[in-house]
């Protein structure tokens, strides 16, 4: 028998986690201050509007994700738009090929600032099992990634944890992120002006 | 560039003087796949349609010429990915009559259980993404829900949910233990319910059958001239199904029926899908019943006696020499392979899924092609919805299945 | 009245006679070959005789053999007969330097794509096509990808450790 590493000392809940958490700030009878980019972040966080770009298998997974077995929505993601200009969340789930590398590129340059990119499936994160002429090695080739999903396809729980990650990416983002120098230099890398 | 004309000129008494073209494009909403159509529309009418493909072409004929056999079974799984054990089985259906290997009757019902499952699984998918896009979005959550449960009953036996890589040449990779057996009986039990349900929200529902019915039909004898198989043929009326014609696997056991429609329009594939799903349900119960018939040693059985091909248990692989030089060589495909050409077809979710191998006796097939019903059947769109409404359009091109995965393979 | 293979042996032997040849049974599937000029003609016959009725193309592929010379891509028709229940393999050998091959879409509607994707992958020119361009790749890919000569990866990544590999 292999001794057993992990998950064997039980876990206290905590409530750091809690969405209801009020973000560190002064309070009085009242009134509560915090920095903006926290109130702003705890509000985009909780209402993110994701674009599915759903390919092929973990289209599936993600269809899954959003049934109610998985419920994606009680993540605030229950209204996913198909308009580029009115979401802020790009997942990419399923294999880009290179015939479909600028139709992506032209997706995500129709979203509006703040926006993020999540890839889903090894796939979109590295190109896969396909390892061939015409796929696309990973869609951090023609587009910035904020968090990649491993698995093929991976669990809704997983996509569940790769969406908690962008909340946490959202959630603490600085408000001057969007126009400072270093990401004007992630975009230029890019080739997005 | 494609050969099509843009900005038609419409006759005279027409309300417009040129036809609009509007680009369907390969991101559409709701998730079907990347196929892109460029529609030339007379108001809300259309004129023509063209179609690209090939947005998600991952090249697995060429893929499958370096992998040995067992390594390709990964790959057919994403040829229809909402039914991959079909895919799965099919190929190793083909494999084994290349190597001329006979399965066990126990391992025949069992792959039936299986298959069939992931034809339901398939049409409930295509079912109610037909409700989704014609407005009726509850339907799809009440029957992905069923979907989970299928899916934990692949989970018992090969641990994946969807592309599951299912199966061994010969068999099983492990025997269906009583959790399997339990989750099954559980399914049997809820999902006719479920199915009642389903039906009940859409077959007689007024505003579904005005739009669905009279909409993208297709004759029996256009229909054959395109290469329609599956559902899609059985709604235009010719009662061609591969596990009837050329039974596989032991389906000659069975009783089952052929649901076939009359008119091939959009109601008429809805119905056939539906009444399929209640066939499959049957299936399942005499297979099960079948599976039961079996006791003592018999009921052990779950692969065929093949040593060259079968991978060996994975407890002998990791303490015994042989069993781990048995599985090197097998998984990297030193076993002798007889050479020669075959061609074998499953009746897949959307229709016949072809396997064409050639052997020349090494390592990795020397070509293998897919015959894949949703890419032969998707050249017929234009006929479907010429003179059609663009909202037909759009459902015509959900109820027809296309999965694009195996469009452009 | 039941059609084995050898009554479609004998039947394309006594209307074709020598530009028919190579009979085999494989896994109980007839398969045959002939000379590219009369494809056509043998694909009619097949479909308009009563006796054989030969009418569902169930697939068109190809297959590059790079070693025979003068006979490198064979352009492989997979035949059905619905009412009889019986399965025909046709196939039709080329050169590489003229792979012209007459098309059978005027025949069967399906045969229009598959066409396509036969030239898209191997460079067979289906002469008679309405619109022969490549389906499934890009449009600007100047190669044949399919041909046993072309590698599988894309050579122009610049990512991939070949020493890790073993291909450096």
């Amino acid at each position: 028998m292999r001794p057993v590493r992990f998950n064997i000392n039980a876990k206290v809940a905590s409530t750091k986690d809690a969405i209801g958490q009020a973000p560190p700030g002064f309070e009085g009878e009242g009134f509560f201050t915090t920095k903006m980019s926290e109130v702003v972040g705890l509000a985009r966080k909780n209402s993110l509007w994701p674009l599915p770009f759903a390919t092929s298998c973990c289209g599936i997974e993600f269809m899954a994700t959003m049934a109610s077995h998985y419920d994606l929505s009680r993540f605030g993601a229950e209204r996913v738009g198909f308009s580029p200009r009115q979401c802020d969340l790009l997942m990419v789930m399923g294999t880009i090929s290179k015939k479909m590398g600028p139709v992506l590129r032209q997706v995500y340059l129709q979203m509006a600032e703040p926006r993020w990119v999540m890839a889903v499936g090894a796939c979109a994160s590295s190109g896969g099992i396909f390892d061939t002429y015409s796929v696309l090695q990973g869609i951090d080739q023609v587009i910035p990634v904020d968090v990649y999903v491993p698995g093929c396809p991976p669990r809704p729980e997983a996509i569940i944890d790769g969406f908690m990650r962008i909340q946490d990416l959202v959630g603490e983002e600085s408000i001057r992120r969007r126009n400072g120098d270093q990401y004007k230099a992630l975009l230029n890398s890019y080739g997005i002006e | 560039m494609l050969l099509m004309e843009h900005n038609i000129k419409l006759p005279e008494g027409s309300i417009e003087k040129q036809t609009t073209t509007l680009n369907l494009g390969p991101t559409h909403p709701a998730t079907h796949g990347v196929f892109q159509n460029i529609l030339e529309l007379d108001g809300e009418r259309i004129v023509s349609a063209v179609q690209t493909v090939g947005y998600i072409h991952r090249a697995f004929e060429k893929l499958a010429e370096r992998r040995p056999l067992y390594q390709i079974t990964p790959i057919t799984d994403r040829l229809n990915y909402c039914s991959s054990p079909i895919n799965n089985m099919g190929w190793h259906m083909t494999c084994e009559k290349l190597l001329n290997v006979k399965t066990p009757k126990r391992v025949d019902y069992l792959r039936i259980i299986i298959m069939e499952l992931a034809r339901i699984s398939d049409h409930l998918i295509c079912n109610s993404i037909v409700g989704v896009d014609s407005g009726a979005y509850t339907g799809f959550l009440y029957v992905m829900q069923s979907r989970e449960h299928i899916y934990e009953i692949y989970e018992e036996i090969c641990g994946s949910r969807l592309t599951t890589n299912i199966g061994r040449i010969g068999g099983f990779e492990r025997n269906f233990n009583a959790t399997a057996f339990n989750k099954l009986e559980k399914f049997l039990k809820e999902y006719p319910k479920v199915l009642k349900e389903f039906g009940d929200l859409f077959l007689r529902n007024r505003i579904f059958m005005d739009r669905l019915q009279k909409t993208g039909g297709i004759s029996a004898e256009r229909a054959l001239s395109y290469g329609f198989t599956g559902p899609n043929l059985r709604a235009a009326g010719v009662d061609y199904d591969v596990r009837v014609h050329s039974p596989y696997c032991s389906y000659e056991d069975f009783t089952f029926e052929i649901p076939v429609g009359n008119t091939g329009d959009n109601y008429d594939r809805f119905l056939v899908r539906d009444q399929e799903m209640w066939q499959s349900l049957s299936i399942i119960e005499q297979a099960y019943k079948k599976v039961q018939e079996f006791k003592g040693a018999e009921a052990e059985v779950f692969h065929a006696e093949v040593p060259e091909y079968y991978l060996p248990k994975k407890e002998d692989v990791y303490t015994k020499m042989e069993a781990l030089i048995w599985h090197f060589k097998i998984i990297m495909g030193e076993t002798a392979i007889p050479s020669g050409e075959v061609y074998h077809s499953v009746e897949g979710g959307n229709g016949e899924l072809g396997f064409y191998f050639i052997s020349d006796g090494g390592r990795t097939p020397y070509r293998l092609h897919f015959r894949r019903p949703s890419f032969i059947y998707y050249q017929a769109y234009e006929e479907l919805v010429k003179d059609g409404m663009l909202s037909d359009a759009i459902i015509t091109m959900s109820s027809l299945n296309l999965i694009a995965g195996e469009l452009d393979a | 009245m039941a059609i084995s293979n050898s009554l479609i042996q004998e039947n394309l032997l006594e209307k074709f006679g020598e530009n028919v040849s190579n009979f085999q049974d494989t896994y109980e599937m007839l398969s045959f070959e002939s000379s590219k000029e009369i494809n056509l003609k043998v694909l009619q016959f097949l479909y308009e005789e009563d006796s054989l009725g030969f009418r569902f193309l169930t697939d068109l592929t190809a297959v590059h053999y790079p070693n025979q010379i003068g006979r490198e891509l064979a352009v492989v028709y997979h035949l059905h007969n619905l009412v009889e229940n019986i399965r025909l393999r046709f196939k039709v050998f080329t050169s590489i330097n003229e792979p012209n091959v007459f098309t059978a879409s005027k025949l069967f509607e399906s045969a229009n794509w598959m066409e396509r994707e036969t030239y898209d992958f191997f460079g067979v020119n289906f002469v008679g096509h309405p619109n022969l361009i490549r389906v499934l790749n890009v449009d600007e890919m100047d190669y044949f990808p399919l041909r046993k000569e072309y590698p599988l990866e894309d050579q122009t990544r610049i990512d991939k450790d070949d020493e890790m590999f073993g291909r450096g």
